[in-house]
Order: C-alpha cells, then sequence, then structure tokens
C-alpha cells in the first residue's frame, strides 16, 4: 500500500527511500524544495487530510535539522512520516499555515524550542510556552539542562544522586569481582 | 560552568519593552477629562510589606492565633498536577470544609496559599503576585516533593528547586503526589503551627523582603511588574 | 427557548477585511484575563480575551505555566529511567503516556509483550478514560453552574482510584505499564469489587441524567452554543470525542485497532449537533461504553500467564536507529508519542502529540470570537482540555 504510492509519487518528486515501521506507518526523506507541492497532493489528491504532528529533531552530529511532518489518511487509517532537512546553522522552514491553521501553533514551538524560523507564520515570534527566555533555545542537543539549572536555580543540601550502574554494580557484586 | 551562547541571549533592554498597558499614558474619559495615569504607580501600593506585630497580651495573641486555624481559606490555584488530588478534599469523602478549610477564588478572600506542585519560572510569577496580593496573616504550604527540592526535575531548565527561596513556606508536605489524607495531615500540623505562633511565614517574608526579591528576580528574567503587589 | 437579543447597533464595526480595529484607549473594549488564577479555567492556562460589552471579540490563549521540558529531560534518562517520568505528562489521564511511550520503545527494540500484558494494559487505559471522563462531566457541570455535578463524578472517581491502588499501589502516577508488559498480576477477587464500583457509578451517572441533561437552564445554555462547523474538524486536527460530536464516526479503537481493542465488541459514539450539549453528550454515552468494556475485559482476560516479556539488560540497553509514532484514542482524541532512537541507551527525541495542543490553541482561538462572556468557560470545558499535554 505504502509502497505503491511512494513508487508513484516517485517519478514527480525528490523522495529518499521509504522507510517502512508498520503496515500503515512509513517515512520518508523529501527535498525541502518539493515539500509544499507533496503536502498539497498527499491531502487533495490521497486523502492525508489530518496532520497528526509537526516536530524536529536535531541531528547535531550531521549538522543539520530534521522536520517531521507526519501526515494521516483517516480513511485508510495510514501515516506518513515527510522528513526534511535543514541546515543546521541557518534553519528556515516553510510555513504550511495557510494549509492546516493548527501547523502555526507547532510552528511557534518549533521557532521558540529549537530556533528554526518560518517566515510568515502568525504571532510566530510571540512568546509561546518559555517566557523571559534568554538563553539558547532548550531543544537543540547542545542546550544543557542540568548547567542551566545548576547555574539559575540553588541545591538544597542532603540530596544524593546514584549512577544506576554503580549502584548495581555495587549491590550485585559488592566485593567488586570481575 | 557552561558559557551562554551569545548569539542567543536576548538583549533584555529592547527585548522586553514595559508592556503597552503598563507604560504611563494620558487617557480622555468619556466626559472629556484628560486622565495622565502611570500603571505602576497609580495602581500598586508604594510601600514594602509591614511586620504584623504580636499584641501586647499573650493571651489576646493566643486567641487570635486559635481564631486564625480554625479558618484557612484555600487560594484556588492550581500551580501544578498537585491540584489534581486537592478536588477530592472538597467532596464528602474526604471533606475539609468540616476543619474550616475551604477554597476560594481570588487571593483577597484567601489565607493559605498552597503550591500544589512544581513552579515553572513563568508560574513562579504569577503564583508571587498572588501571595503578595493575599491579605495578613497568610500562610503558604509547599506540596510535593518538587517544591522541596525539585524532586522529579531536579535537572528541568525551568522549575524552581527550593520554594523558600522565593516565597516564605510554612510547611511542606512531602511526597509525588501527596494523597489527600496526607494533605489533610499536613494542614492540620499547620493548624498546630499556627495555634503555637510559629506560622510567621509573612513576618519573615517582610523582614528578609529585599532578600526575597534579589531571588525572584535571578530567575524571572523580564521582571515587569511592580515591587509591591499589594 | 427564550434568547436575550442585545441592541448591538452601538457596537463597533468590523473593517472591510472583515477585520475589528481594537484600539482598547476607546474605551469601547475590556481587557480581560481568564486565567492562569481563575474558578473558570481547565488547569493552569489562561486566555486573553478582549471584550465589547458582553461579547468576546478577541481571545489569545497563552500556556507555559506548567512547563518542565520534559522532552529535553527525557533525552537525558535511559529508556527505563524515563518511565517514572513520562506518567506526569498528563496528570488525568496518566496511564495513556505510558502505554504509548511502552509501545514506541517494544517496536523499536523488536519486544512484545505477552497476551496477559496487553489485557491488562487495555483495562488500565479503559480504567483512565472512565477518570478522564469522569472529570470532564463533573467539569462540565461546574462550569454552568451544577456543583452538584462535579461532587458526584469526584467521588465515582475516587472509588475507581481505588481500584487502581489496589492494583498498582499508586494513587495518580501508578507506573503500572512498563516495556515489555506489566508490573503484575490483578489482585485477588479485583473483578468482584471492580463491579461494585461500575454499579455504583452507574447509578450516580442515572442521576446526572436526570440532574443534568433534563435541565433547561442546562439545554438553554449548552444547545446552539459554542458550535464547531465539522469542516474545521480536519483543518484544525480536532479528534476524538470533538470530532464525534459532529457526526465523525472516527475512533482509533476501532478504526486501527491497538492492544485487544479487536477482540473487544462497542460502538463508536456520534452526536450530530456539533454543540457543547453534543460534546457533553458524546462524553456521556462514552462511559457507558467504557463501563462495558471494562466489564468486558474483565470477563475475557486470561486468569494467568505471563505478564512481562524478556528485557535485556536495562542498564545497558541500546536501541537500533530508526522512528515510529504511536497513537491511541484517549478520551480527549488522538494522542501519540513520536520516539526517535539513535542506537545510544538514551532516546534521541521524544515528542508527544497531546489532542489538547490543537484543541486548546488554533481551535479554541477560532471559536472564541463571538461568544458570550459566560459561555467562555463552558465552551473550553466542553473541548476538553489539559494544558500540561500542551507544554509538556
Amino acid at each position: 500500500m505504502m509502497r505503491d504510492l511512494h513508487d508513484h509519487l516517485k517519478t514527480r518528486y525528490r523522495l529518499g527511500d521509504l522507510a517502512e515501521r508498520r503496515a500503515n506507518l512509513a517515512f520518508v526523506d523529501v527535498a525541502r524544495a518539493d515539500l509544499r507541492a507533496l503536502l498539497v497532493e498527499l491531502r487533495d489528491v490521497h486523502g492525508f487530510t489530518h496532520l497528526s504532528l509537526l516536530t524536529a529533531v536535531d541531528w547535531i552530529e550531521e549538522g543539520r535539522f530534521q522536520l517531521t511532518y507526519l501526515m494521516n489518511n483517516r480513511t485508510a487509517n495510514r501515516s506518513l512520516g515527510l522528513r526534511v532537512f535543514l541546515d543546521r546553522a541557518d534553519p528556515v522552514g516553510d510555513t504550511i499555515h495557510d494549509l492546516w491553521p493548527t501547523a502555526a501553533t507547532y510552528q511557534r514551538e518549533l521557532r521558540e524550542m529549537f530556533g528554526i524560523a518560518f517566515p510568515g507564520s502568525p504571532r510566530v515570534d510571540e512568546e509561546f510556552i518559555l517566557e523571559g527566555w534568554t538563553d539558547m533555545p532548550p531543544y537543540r542537543r547542545d542546550f544543557d539542562t542540568l548547567a542551566y539549572s545548576q547555574q539559575t536555580f540553588s541545591d538544597r543540601e542532603g540530596r544524593e544522586t546514584h549512577d544506576p550502574r554503580a549502584h548495581m554494580a555495587k549491590k550485585l557484586n559488592p566485593e567488586g569481582q570481575r | 560552568m557552561k558559557d551562554i551562547d551569545k548569539s542567543f541571549r536576548k538583549d533584555t533592554e529592547t527585548e522586553f519593552p514595559l508592556r503597552e498597558e503598563l507604560k504611563p499614558r494620558s487617557v480622555t474619559a468619556p466626559d472629556g477629562q484628560v486622565i495622565e495615569i502611570d500603571p505602576l504607580q497609580d495602581y500598586f501600593c508604594q510601600e514594602p510589606p509591614k511586620v504584623h506585630k504580636q499584641s501586647y497580651f499573650r493571651i489576646v495573641e493566643d486567641f487570635y492565633n486559635w481564631a486564625r486555624a480554625h479558618s484557612l481559606w484555600i487560594l484556588g490555584f492550581g500551580t501544578g498536577c498537585g491540584a489534581i488530588e486537592m478536588r477530592p478534599l472538597m467532596t464528602p469523602r474526604f471533606d475539609a470544609y468540616r476543619y474550616g478549610i475551604q477554597w476560594r477564588p481570588t487571593p483577597r478572600q484567601a489565607n493559605l496559599l498552597v503550591i500544589s506542585g512544581y513552579l515553572s519560572v513563568k508560574t513562579l510569577k504569577r503564583a508571587i503576585r498572588a501571595y503578595e496580593q493575599m491579605p495578613q496573616p497568610k500562610y503558604v504550604v509547599g506540596l510535593g516533593s518538587c517544591t522541596i527540592n525539585g524532586g522529579m526535575y531536579w535537572d528541568s531548565y525551568n522549575t524552581i528547586k527550593r520554594l523558600d527561596d522565593y516565597l516564605p513556606v510554612d510547611l511542606y508536605i512531602a511526597g509525588c503526589m501527596p494523597r489527600p489524607e496526607a494533605l489533610l495531615a499536613g494542614f492540620m500540623d499547620l493548624k498546630k503551627l499556627i495555634r503555637k505562633g510559629k506560622a510567621e511565614g509573612a513576618n519573615k517574608y517582610a523582614e528578609n523582603f529585599d532578600w526575597y526579591k534579589a531571588n525572584q528576580k535571578s530567575v524571572i528574567k523580564d521582571w515587569d511588574m511592580p515591587d509591591y503587589n499589594w | 427557548m427564550i434568547r436575550f437579543e442585545p441592541d448591538r447597533s452601538q457596537y463597533p464595526q468590523p473593517g472591510d477585511d472583515g477585520k475589528l480595529e481594537i484600539d482598547l484607549e476607546t474605551g469601547k473594549y475590556l481587557k480581560l484575563w481568564h486565567g492562569p488564577n481563575h474558578p473558570g479555567i481547565t488547569g493552569n492556562m489562561s486566555v486573553e480575551l478582549t471584550l465589547c460589552g458582553d461579547e468576546v471579540v478577541e481571545g489569545k490563549v497563552h500556556v507555559g505555566y506548567l512547563h518542565r521540558g520534559f522532552e529535553k529531560l527525557m533525552e537525558r534518562r535511559t529508556f527505563i529511567q524515563v518511565f517514572p517520568i513520562v506518567c506526569r505528562v498528563c496528570v488525568p489521564e496518566p496511564d495513556f503516556n505510558e502505554w504509548c511511550y511502552a509501545q514506541a520503545v517494544e517496536e523499536l527494540a523488536g519486544i512484545e509483550a505477552p497476551e496477559m500484558a496487553q489485557w491488562t494494559r487495555t483495562l488500565i487505559l479503559e480504567m483512565g478514560r472512565f477518570n478522564s471522563y469522569m472529570m470532564a462531566m463533573g467539569g462540565i457541570g461546574g462550569a454552568l453552574g451544577m456543583g452538584v455535578i462535579g461532587q458526584w463524578m469526584t467521588y465515582v472517581r475516587d472509588l475507581m482510584l481505588d481500584r487502581f491502588e489496589e492494583m498498582t499501589g499508586a494513587r495518580i502516577y501508578h507506573m503500572f505499564i512498563l516495556p515489555g508488559g506489566v508490573r503484575g498480576h490483578l489482585p485477588e477477587g479485583f473483578a468482584g469489587r471492580m463491579e461494585e464500583v461500575l454499579a455504583t457509578a452507574e447509578r450516580y451517572l442515572a442521576d446526572v441524567d436526570k440532574a443534568m441533561f433534563t435541565n433547561a437552564v442546562f439545554k438553554a445554555r449548552t444547545k446552539g452554543v459554542g458550535v464547531i462547523d465539522p469542516a474545521l474538524f480536519e483543518p484544525y486536527g480536532v479528534t476524538g470525542p470533538n470530532a464525534r460530536a459532529g457526526g465523525v464516526a472516527k475512533d482509533l479503537r476501532k478504526d486501527a485497532p491497538y492492544l485487544v481493542y479487536d477482540q473487544l465488541d462497542f460502538e463508536v459514539v456520534t452526536e450530530t449537533a456539533s454543540d457543547i450539549w453534543a460534546r457533553a453528550m458524546v462524553r456521556r454515552r462514552d462511559i457507558d461504553v467504557s463501563i462495558a468494556l471494562i466489564r468486558q475485559i474483565l470477563a475475557k482476560m486470561p486468569k494467568d500467564g505471563p505478564v512481562m516479556a524478556k528485557l535485556p539488560n536495562v542498564l545497558h540497553w541500546k536501541i537500533p536507529r530508526g522512528e515510529t509514532y504511536v497513537a491511541g484514542e484517549s478520551s480527549r482524541g488522538e494522542y501519540g508519542y513520536y520516539l526517535v532512537t539513535d542506537g545510544s541507551g538514551y532516546p534521541r527525541r521524544v515528542n508527544v502529540r497531546g489532542p489538547s495542543y490543537t484543541h486548546a490553541m488554533a481551535l479554541l482561538e477560532h471559536l472564541i470570537p463571538g461568544t458570550n462572556i459566560a459561555d467562555v468557560a463552558a465552551l473550553m470545558v466542553s473541548l476538553h482540555t489539559y494544558p500540561p499535554e500542551i507544554e509538556r
């Protein structure tokens, strides 16, 4: 099913290989320039009318962000995840709030949490979740939440933490034999 | 200590301007009269909080404390997930009302602020305002491990770890989350503290007002409200 | 039905583009903050309302008061360490998070939970749905001035929490569903005690029918109020009971059966009016479905068997690179987890798709203009939103 659709679309759009996770869920790479046309065709022709989610993954080693548009065909119960890669140094995405008004909320969150710009999306630069945030966008991999919290908030003395591996090794093997 | 990426750091002078409704301006009333208003000056008190003096006679103070202990009016502000266990307390099964505990919708009618769970920085700002608007004598109860030392969220960038840095806490109720019975027991203990005259959080807040304000401002980066919110 | 129709001729008129030019200095508008500290708000969020008379002309939803940065915290924890925090994403129905996350991890790691565990999971999810609907019913009653509905529903919910406590040891956060299965078997005589709870619930729900759904005030204030046009469902991502109240018979339990829902017999409840009354009624009838499902599950589930699949050493558990999305029908709509792994011992990214994310943000902001200020609370409650799953 998903393979047929992929073969059908592959002729006109620059798509990567289909990664099938389940019978009704697959992921595919899409070139950023083709994204909008593909979304419109999926929505209007193939019945993928429901935007389940729009989120980003930070692949810091590869220097890029992955945007995932998870489209759902609610009649046939199939989901197709479109992966679009953005340059991490200057991440700019294309807004789709005119196709799905609810995407504006997702884009506001991505703008705030990953620092991905979506020019043209309504209220995208307003503060969404954080208030008075001065550091880098917190969902980026290079943001260290522990260091930030230790710098900003004071700890109460007496709190102990155990490394689970060391703790279990000590508990199961107290003499430290190998 | 991690160095913070300068390219993301906002310039607080230009990025956090005063909100439009807080700027001084002149308003024309319906009858044509022009009024100059400065919201930060006009709508709020200009004095820091005062220490609530005890009565000269011990017996009078004891009587006051006895009366205070029997009317704990809680501000109905669910700041975190602990608010879900407050709801059963309002129903006949646990029935906190029989102890003189009831929930009020506005800070002006309440004297007990229950911080029900973790406080994100954004909520902390509202909790401070709510606390300062409550009339004296007033008490704060921190509910759940996350108000004590961060609990689950010990490494989160958005939740405070020690509530007593920001608000004067009279009593903590531990647990994640505390059961309704634990809450009732905690309120009973608070009553005992009040009757002994040991729940002096509001006076502590007035005495160490500058210290509390400095702590609050160190985490609330866009402080856009007056220092005295009452 | 008598409706009060005020004279709207003095009101400001929208411009040519259909948008109102809102200038607060004219004195015709009032800015009102509905929340976060407000009795008529669903949890810790706020709606910034601009009023003209008693009519709302603009509403902006502000969230973030409950943000703990879960998706960041999960990236710092091993797959098994995520479990204590994953349920805290959604307070009134925490089990759904546990199941979605467990299912996603199992899928990427290639583990299959045993049959007994599948049945127990289904039972827990239905009990959680029952609880969540109870809160919603009480909320709808409370928002329309019928506090007694809230009292009854909280009591019945409390009885169900006792069953949860008996089974899992905790009232709110159960942490019973783990990757590979569940933590244990049902206690001895559980089915009988559950039947008592369900019978009590049915007695109270019959009272709710009498006190709420036949109440003239309730009807007058909900019928024809807060209508969502079914054409908006797909652009705004409306799922679950909110969509079913508009005649869309979509239920992931039926359409894409997960767990053991394909072996259970139930129908998808729909209404057609798509107003507040229809949304309340869909939830009321869905409670009956849930009660019937709990009875069915307890009758059909195997009596004994393993509840946990064999797991690798969880301290050294690495999951190969991959991504998946697991979704199910929670009491509010499609609830999903998007999990990305990169071959290390930690999740690369976890994203929670809460139904309130679309219901309480874009949809609510679209619905609010034009409603009466007195109906805003009822409108919000009828959408059944929980702020923690918006901001996590």
